[in-house]
């Protein structure tokens, strides 16, 4: 069943095209990644889903928890989010002041059923419901080893745990679906190979659906279901690792000719 | 209703007036404007002080000719350097110590220049308003077929484009021009490509102070009260001129300067009854512009990078 | 420390400051008790240009406007009946109010909720501006509304001012309403409310990726601040028994700015030292603008004026040199107040931190 679906959505920043009439499809329990050269308009795929830039031309459909499909194209981040997609960034955007647990903490908000006055005075049902998102909260840091560090400031870990944490704090929102941005950048193969099993992990615990856009090919062919290849904007090879490894316009392009063959 | 009546009781003199009032008061909001674009295009940062280093100038300008006896024309030139170098003086300590600061401190930093510079005003100067030296030759006026208008009417408007034809001269004619021009674009490829931040930054704000230094010379010589304060709500409106016009962008600070100082006399002369609330056209048009193109009349998106 | 043990501290403190509160309204004189009073109304300002400042990083300079709602209000409706003909000398006050005289709670709340509802309005094309236009905008508008207070002469007086305030210089009334406005705001920053204000202040982007609808949250922060910038514009009418436009010139934002830059931008602990240090500042930086002698010498540089320059390169100085205040984003807590009186040097060791 599809999770997430484009229909030709398209891109245009003035005299650029940044993103030509894409159409992926994301079904259930997939990892699906996106590679491609720099520049080939990835993280703009990923901002276009998440609302974040308003596509030119197509639209994106998104099938909620409860089974239907509904047309999230131009929403607001925040309402897309609240629909169940949660996203890491390219270059990590933590709440870099606040503590490890506060970053989490606050990915719960967006469930709040209290209204604000409930929140602010702290009254009874609003305590309740605080105190079982502090649970969850407490959970997740400790099922990743994160519990231990939990106050200490976010921009003091670490740039692997950082990582992680971020990853962790989408996963605080509940997603069906989570949109992951270079999530191995930056790491040594040692790293790369830990990060693999975490999401491998994650994905199996949660019932996550993945996208993710990764340049790391031993964590792309690792484990993905299914691959999309982006260059200039447009699509040039859609397949399994097995297709997409032998795929010429794709080693053109992207992957490369190995230099011993 | 009162406005036709307004109208029809309108002389074609007063009309006239009204109009080279509009057109003197669009231009020093013009010049002052600049000085705001051009900051902001370079620094991404509001220079709550511009407004007040206006009045500095008229200051300046006061005990040129008043106190030291100076001709007026060296009191110009005086001016406009004092304020040139004021203008350095207050971006070297004010603002470059925190260039790697939040922004936010930036904008206290500048908040905190226009406070001390009012308050150092009113100490030195004291807070009663003082008379702007009178400059017989400005004031004269010359008749048009039953309407009077000053010298100074005209000059203004003639300065004005002739300052902003050498500013733009400046600007896409020089080294230096070129060099404001790319660190505004992308400031730290500007860097690695060796351009000197720092002088750059400090002529884009001689620049714009001198500019300021003039039409406060003018200024004072068409609305002769000097006050410590004077320059506060003149720099927020300018400050708006330059957002309606597309901050950033120098033509667009002359025409938003245009649009409010022309409007505000409009406004004032076809509804007297709400010259209490001059004062307020200018927000309102802000807001009108923020919501209906938020990067202003002759201004560029910019897109964030995620 | 356990929880409750923590409440009952507080609990006491709170019951011991009440107490000095009422010391000080029985035994000071009416100077004293007026600047400590003066004290308690900046902190409750302080506060809430800390709320939207400090907390949810929206650089926003409306204070002084929304003081003077929440002034007018108080000063409208308050004053008896019987003696507004004296007041209103000039142009008569508009009849649709004339007649309504409000309880000074009535009209304290009254002030605070129109100047929610004028944020409200403000906030819808405002909110979304960044940083520096958000500035300049609620700056502009602060001073229209003084403008339109100048203006409004039925309802307002106009220039002319409105006389004969019930007033209130009790420092006990005065403590239980910033104890409110204190404890209020404690408990929304340590809401969940409060942590979606500080996420957007950290990282707006990744703020809205995690669901926090931004303009939505900035409009309540927008409010709240701007609601008990109206209650303490009330008591400072109150305490003064007159209001005049002029005394609420948007430099009248600065003293807030710097109270919330000394105090700490998002330390609500700061809020209250901040305000002490600057009205404290205030009042007894007076004698630079009397004239000195030393030694039979008149000392020119003494004359008024000195004492806000003074002031303003205090501002200077704290955000060059001092930009975290201070207590920066920390707060005053039982086990910091423990740790404090054990080892009373090791707070100047663990600088550099928040």
């Amino acid at each position: 069943m599809s999770v997430l679906r484009t229909d030709g959505i398209t891109m245009q920043f003035g005299g650029v095209r940044a993103v030509s009439e894409l159409k992926i499809e994301i079904n259930e329990g997939e990892i699906v990644a996106l590679i491609g050269p720099n520049g080939a308009g990835k993280t703009t795929v990923f901002n276009m889903i998440t609302g974040v830039y308003k596509p030119t031309a197509g639209n994106i459909l998104y099938t909620k928890q409860s089974g239907k499909e509904i047309n999230i194209t131009g929403k607001k981040p925040s309402d897309i989010a609240k629909l169940g997609i949660a996203r890491t960034f390219q270059n990590i955007r933590l709440f870099k002041d606040l503590t490890v647990y506060e970053n989490v903490l606050i990915a719960k908000h967006l469930h709040l059923k209290s209204d604000f006055f409930s929140a602010a005075l702290h009254l009874p049902w609003y305590m309740k419901e605080e105190s079982s998102h502090k649970k969850e909260v407490e959970e997740l840091l400790k099922s990743v080893n994160l519990w231990d560090i939990r106050e200490e400031k976010a921009s003091s870990l670490p740039y692997g745990q950082q990582r992680r944490l971020e990853i962790v704090r989408a996963l605080a929102t509940s997603p069906k679906i989570l949109l992951l941005d270079e999530p191995a950048a930056g790491m040594n193969p040692n790293e790369t190979e830990d990060l693999t099993g975490f999401i491998q992990d994650i994905h199996d615990k949660f019932k996550l659906t993945v996208f993710m856009i990764e340049h790391h090919m031993d964590l792309v062919m690792g484990i993905s279901d299914c691959i999309y290849v982006l260059d200039f904007g447009e699509t040039i090879a859609k397949g399994t690792p097995e297709e997409i490894q032998s795929n010429e316009r794709v080693i053109q392009a992207y992957l490369g000719v190995d230099e011993d063959a | 209703m009162e406005i036709f009546q307004t109208i029809a009781n309108m002389t074609g003199a007063a009309l006239a007036q009204h109009v080279a009032n509009g057109i003197s008061l669009g231009s020093l909001y013009a010049l002052i404007a600049i000085g705001y674009t051009m900051v902001y295009g370079i620094l991404l940062m509001i220079n709550f002080a511009h407004g007040d280093i206006v009045m500095m100038a008229c200051y300046f300008a006061y005990f040129g000719i008043a106190i030291f006896n100076l001709p007026w024309y060296v009191t110009v030139v005086v001016t406009v350097v004092l304020t040139a170098l004021l203008g350095a003086l207050i971006e070297r300590t004010a603002y470059r110590p925190l260039r790697d600061a939040p922004k936010n401190s930036v904008l206290i930093s500048a908040i905190g220049a226009s406070f001390l510079l009012e308050n150092l005003a009113n100490y030195l100067f004291s807070g009663r308003p003082k008379r702007f030296p009178r400059i017989p030759i400005l004031e004269q006026n010359l008749s048009f077929g039953g309407v009077q208008i000053q010298v100074i009417s005209f000059v203004i408007p003639v300065v004005t484009i002739i300052g902003l034809l050498i500013l733009l001269h400046v600007v896409n004619h020089t080294k230096t021009g070129m060099a404001m021009r790319a660190v505004s674009k992308d400031y730290e490829i500007a860097r690695v490509m060796g351009i000197n931040i720092d002088n750059v930054i400090s002529v884009t704000f001689m620049l714009g102070s001198a500019l300021a230094a003039i039409g406060a010379f003018m200024w004072g010589v068409k609305y002769p009260g000097i006050t410590p304060m004077m320059g506060v709500m003149p720099g927020l409106k300018c400050f708006i001129a330059a957002v309606i016009g597309g901050i950033g962008n120098i033509k667009g600070a002359v025409l938003g300067g245009f649009i409010l100082g022309m409007g505000e006399i409009m406004i004032v002369a076809f509804f007297p009854q709400l010259s209490g609330y001059r004062d307020a056209f200018a927000f309102v048009v802000l807001i009108v512009i923020l919501f209906y193109k938020p990067t202003g009349l002759l201004g560029e998106k910019l897109m964030e990078k995620v | 420390m356990g929880k409750k043990q923590k409440l009952i501290l507080t609990i006491i403190l709170l019951i011991g400051l009440f107490a000095l509160s009422w010391f000080v309204n029985v035994e000071m004189d009416s100077y004293v008790r007026r600047i400590i009073n003066l004290c308690l109304i900046y902190a409750i300002i302080g506060l809430s240009m800390n709320v939207t400042n400090g907390f949810t990083g929206q650089f926003a300079l409306g204070q002084a406007g929304f003081m003077a709602l929440g002034a007018y209000v108080v000063g409208v409706f308050t004053v008896p009946v019987k003696l507004r003909a004296n007041v209103f000398y000039a142009v008569p006050m508009n009849p649709i109010i004339a007649d309504i005289q409000l309880p000074v709670w009535a009209a304290l709340i009254g002030g605070g909720i129109l100047a929610a509802l004028v944020a409200f309005l403000i906030g819808a094309p405002v909110l979304r501006l960044k940083g520096d236009y958000l500035a300049i905008a609620t700056l502009g508008f602060s001073e229209i509304i003084r403008i339109v207070i100048t203006n409004a002469s039925s309802f307002t007086n106009g220039a002319l001012g409105i006389k004969d305030i019930p007033t209130l210089n009790d420092t006990r009334y005065i403590f239980i309403a910033t104890a409110i406005t204190f404890i209020f705001i404690s408990l929304l920053i340590n809401s969940s409310y409060g942590r979606a204000f500080k996420a957007i202040r950290e990282d707006e982007i990744a703020a809205e990726a995690m669901g926090i609808d931004l303009y939505k949250h900035k409009c309540l922060a927008f409010m709240i601040s701007a609601f008990f910038a109206g209650i303490g514009g009330g008591l400072y009418a109150m305490l003064l028994g007159t209001v005049d436009p002029k005394n609420f010139l948007f430099t009248l934002t600065y003293n807030f700015l710097l109270i919330i830059v000394l105090g700490g931008m998002g330390s609500i602990t700061g809020s209250m030292l901040g305000a002490i240090v600057v009205t404290a500042g205030l009042e007894y930086l007076r004698v630079f603008d009397e004239p000195l002698e030393l030694f039979g010498v008149n000392i020119p540089l003494f004359r008024p004026g000195l004492r806000m320059v003074i002031f303003s390169i205090l501002l200077m100085v704290c955000v060059l040199f001092w930009r975290h205040g201070i207590m920066g984003t920390k707060e005053f807590t039982w086990e910091g107040a423990r740790a404090f009186i054990k080892h009373p040097l090791r707070v100047f060791g663990k600088k550099g931190v928040a």
